[in-house]
């Protein structure tokens, strides 16, 4: 098993989304995450999915994702061929005594407080995936009392488009 | 353009079904579904009214399987479309060309739970090929062509259109568009010349080639391509229970069926082949057992329209994506072509082997003179009786596997059922569907006590409406392939599988339904029973036939077991099990 980030690529249309979420579940595949917005195209949307499977298996959702109608093109992107992020707002236990100390981790990690509380502070931060975890993981021992995740977005590196390149999983012959 | 027509969104819906050349819809009217009624009327398209949604549903099935094209099934919102569901998930699993059109409540009544409200493009998604709910009257001719071309093209499946009672009823322009603009949509039907070439030439040096034809074979008609491709290379030919008929069973290289119930030649050729050519089959766990232990000597040319069935199961090692009818096409003339530059191969030996097993192994059953009447001894004289020259249809469990076993299969299209989803009741609405599509063929539906009883209100259709089908019951008054598992693998502990030979009284039933009954329990009487049957062609005919309930399936290979440990069954010796496990091929 390892984690596969797949874009897809949508016409919007009423249902796609349930349409692509139900044939993961129904073909027993578990989502790590999914994030999903218009592109540069009206009428287009893309799907960044975050999948744990085996490359097999991957295949095999590939393909029958890409028997959708209103799916138009399925890319997986490498992580060393593809710029990947995600945006964490986090919301930090930081009493006066320590509340230095998180505003200097999150510093470190160039990410903004954007909101202050007696007793806690809400922090935004995007990276690659990594860096998000290593923050997360630095935050943990103060205390998060609440996380919101807006799971991966990724392009692929270089000038081209999903549009542009071939397939890569998705035609095998 | 001229000028334009007003139309109303129930008159669009009903042109463009015309526009599609649908010359039959089974349906069943409802509150949100009316306004669609009403231009039907004065349509060209005729409505076969269903008693039961299901029915409806199963009838488009059974035309569209016997005549290749769209079949198409009309229903209200909320319970009307789910009793389609059965229908589109068997349309579905099976690859069958359906479009569904079903009422719904109002699309501002959307949401809130409205009187006969569901979801139905939710509840169907995952049993469609695509759906569709219209929220724009304009959309409708739009939303029926391309819900027509999704549901026949590349794999075919069920296709459902969902319009909410106010689109009907909302006017609009007239407007047949003269192409569908799917972007997202594009099957393969070429295939690949490089790979068709590499499969040639494996084919070429097989010494054990077995052709394993699937479904697909018979929804390209691609048959008398693959009889060539066969007679050419020497290669056995196995038709699953979706493609009985696609190669003729009396051909000498026909290996009958494979899998669980399959003929022993066929499931032991498959065991020993060097070589499987897939031609639009899926490897489904019903043909091979434990997949780990299938065919296990075998490299795999694996060809399907559908690229998501190769790899799926088992590993090709030649993938081939395209139309079957073509693959098969040009894989015969790269054949010949290999055959020119490096010789022919050598299957003779090959052939004479799976000739001894089917001659050392057949189906075998006992029908003692004034004992129980062997539901096989029903099945083969209808087969004999018709001379083969019918559309069988079957329901789901014992009587489908005697069917498919012992009627002889040798034109295309003439063997309908429920082979993936394995749905009860299949078969009198189907059979049904097939007699609308082919009126003048004879249509037999060979059913099941239990899958009779699940839809036989269609009887009342078929009187009405005037389709004549024949429906033989093999009526061993239980579920008897339930029962045969019982009997097999829970220690002949019966559990809720008796449902008595005498309720209903089908000779009764018949009648009632303004069909002929006949009852026959006897072998001595079955030739004079089908005779009267076979001659009644002015009403629907049901016969019960009372069949020995002690009779079982046979061979058999236990659900997830190697087909190396297939049963031959209670007819034969133990030295001729351990012959047959051993697959053993005598010298001479």
């Amino acid at each position: 098993m390892s984690t596969h980030t797949i874009s897809v690529l949508v016409e919007d249309k009423p249902g796609v989304l349930a349409r692509i979420s139900g044939l993961f579940s129904r073909r027993g595949f578990n989502i790590d995450s999914l994030a999903v917005g218009p592109t540069e195209d009206p009428g287009r949307s893309r799907m960044t999915i975050v999948v744990d499977c085996a490359e097999r298996p991957l295949e095999q959702v590939t393909k029958q994702l890409n028997k959708l109608v209103h799916v138009l093109k399925i890319v997986e992107l490498e992580p060393d061929r593809a710029v990947e992020r995600e945006l964490v707002l986090v919301k930090v236990k930081a009493d006066p005594a320590v509340r230095y100390q998180i505003i200097e981790l999150a510093e470190m990690f160039r990410a903004k407080i954007v909101d202050v509380g007696p007793d806690a502070l809400t922090i935004e931060a995007t990276g690659s995936p990594p860096k998000v975890q290593a923050m997360l993981e630095l935050l943990d021992p103060y205390g998060i009392r609440e996380l919101a995740r807006t799971g991966r977005v990724a392009l692929a590196r270089g000038g081209k488009g999903i549009a542009d390149k071939p397939l890569r999983v998705a035609r095998p012959a | 353009m001229g000028a334009t027509l007003k139309v109303t969104g129930a008159q669009s819906l009903i042109r463009s079904l015309e526009a599609c050349d649908v010359d039959v819809v089974f349906g069943l009217p409802g509150g949100a579904i009316l306004p669609a009624y009403d231009p039907l009327r004065e349509s060209s398209v005729r409505h076969i009214l269903v008693r039961h949604e299901q029915g409806a549903g199963h009838a488009a099935e059974g035309y569209a399987w016997a005549t290749g094209r769209v079949g198409v099934c009309m229903a209200t919102s909320g319970p009307g479309a789910t009793n389609l569901v059965t229908a589109l998930c068997d349309a579905y699993m099976d690859s069958v060309p359906l479009v569904a059109i079903t009422g719904q409540v109002p699309s501002w009544a959307i949401g809130s739970d409205a009187f006969q409200e569901a979801d139905t493009t939710g509840i169907t998604m995952p049993v469609t090929k695509h759906n569709e709910l219209v929220l724009d009257v304009d959309r409708i001719p739009g939303a029926i062509a391309e819900a027509f071309h999704i549901a026949a093209s590349g794999r075919p499946g069920p296709v459902l259109v969902d319009v909410p009672k106010d689109i009907l009823q909302a006017t609009t322009e007239w407007d047949w568009p003269s192409t569908t603009d799917l972007p997202g949509y594009r099957p393969v039907i070429r295939p690949n010349g490089k790979r068709v070439r590499e499969a040639a030439a494996l084919l070429r040096s097989a010494r054990r080639p077995v052709l394993y034809v699937g479904g697909g074979v018979t929804k390209a008609g691609a048959e008398a391509a693959l009889r060539e491709l066969a007679e050419a290379a020497g290669a056995p030919v196995t038709t699953t229970l979706m493609a009985r008929g696609a190669f003729p069973d009396s051909h000498p290289l026909a290996l009958g069926m494979p899998g669980m119930h399959g003929n022993y030649a066929a499931v032991a050729a498959l065991q020993e082949a060097d070589l499987l050519v897939a031609l639009g089959a899926r490897f489904d766990d019903r043909v091979t057992g434990n997949l780990a232990t299938f065919a296990p000597k075998a490299r795999i040319v694996h060809a399907d329209i559908d690229p998501a069935e190769i790899g799926k199961n088992r590993t090709a090692d030649v993938p081939i994506v395209g139309d079957v009818k073509l693959v098969i096409e040009e894989l015969g003339g790269a054949y010949k072509a290999a055959v020119a530059a490096d010789g022919a191969g050598d299957t003779e030996a090959w052939q004479r082997a799976c000739a001894q097993w089917k001659q050392r192994f057949p189906f075998r059953y006992d029908q003692r003179d004034g004992g129980p009447l062997k539901p096989q001894h029903v099945v083969e004289r209808v087969s004999a009786l018709t001379g083969g020259e019918a559309v069988v249809v079957a329901g789901v469990g014992q009587h489908q596997m005697y069917a498919a076993q012992h009627f002889r299969f040798d034109r295309p299209r003439s063997w309908i059922n429920s082979g993936g989803l394995g749905t009860m009741g299949f078969a009198v609405p189907a059979a049904m569907g097939a007699k609308v599509g082919r009126p003048g063929e004879l249509v037999v539906a060979i059913d099941g006590d239990g899958c009779f009883q699940m839809t036989a209100q269609e009887l009342a259709t078929c009187t009405i409406e005037r389709i004549p089908i024949k429906v033989f019951i093999l009526n061993n008054g239980h579920l008897g392939m339930v029962r045969q598992w019982q009997e097999l693998f829970y220690d002949e502990r019966y559990s809720e599988v008796h449902l008595g030979l005498e309720c209903p009284d089908y000779v009764k039933l018949a009648e009632a339904y303004g069909a002929l009954g006949l009852r026959c329990d006897r072998a001595e009487e079955v030739d004079a029973t089908l005779e009267k049957a076979l001659a009644t062609d002015d009403q629907p005919v049901v016969v019960d036939f009372r069949v020995d309930t002690h009779e079982g399936v046979f061979p058999m290979v236990p659900a997830g077991r190697p087909n190396d440990e297939i049963i031959l069954g209670p007819e034969f010796t133990p030295e001729e099990q351990a012959a047959a496990t051993r697959r053993e091929v005598r010298a001479g």
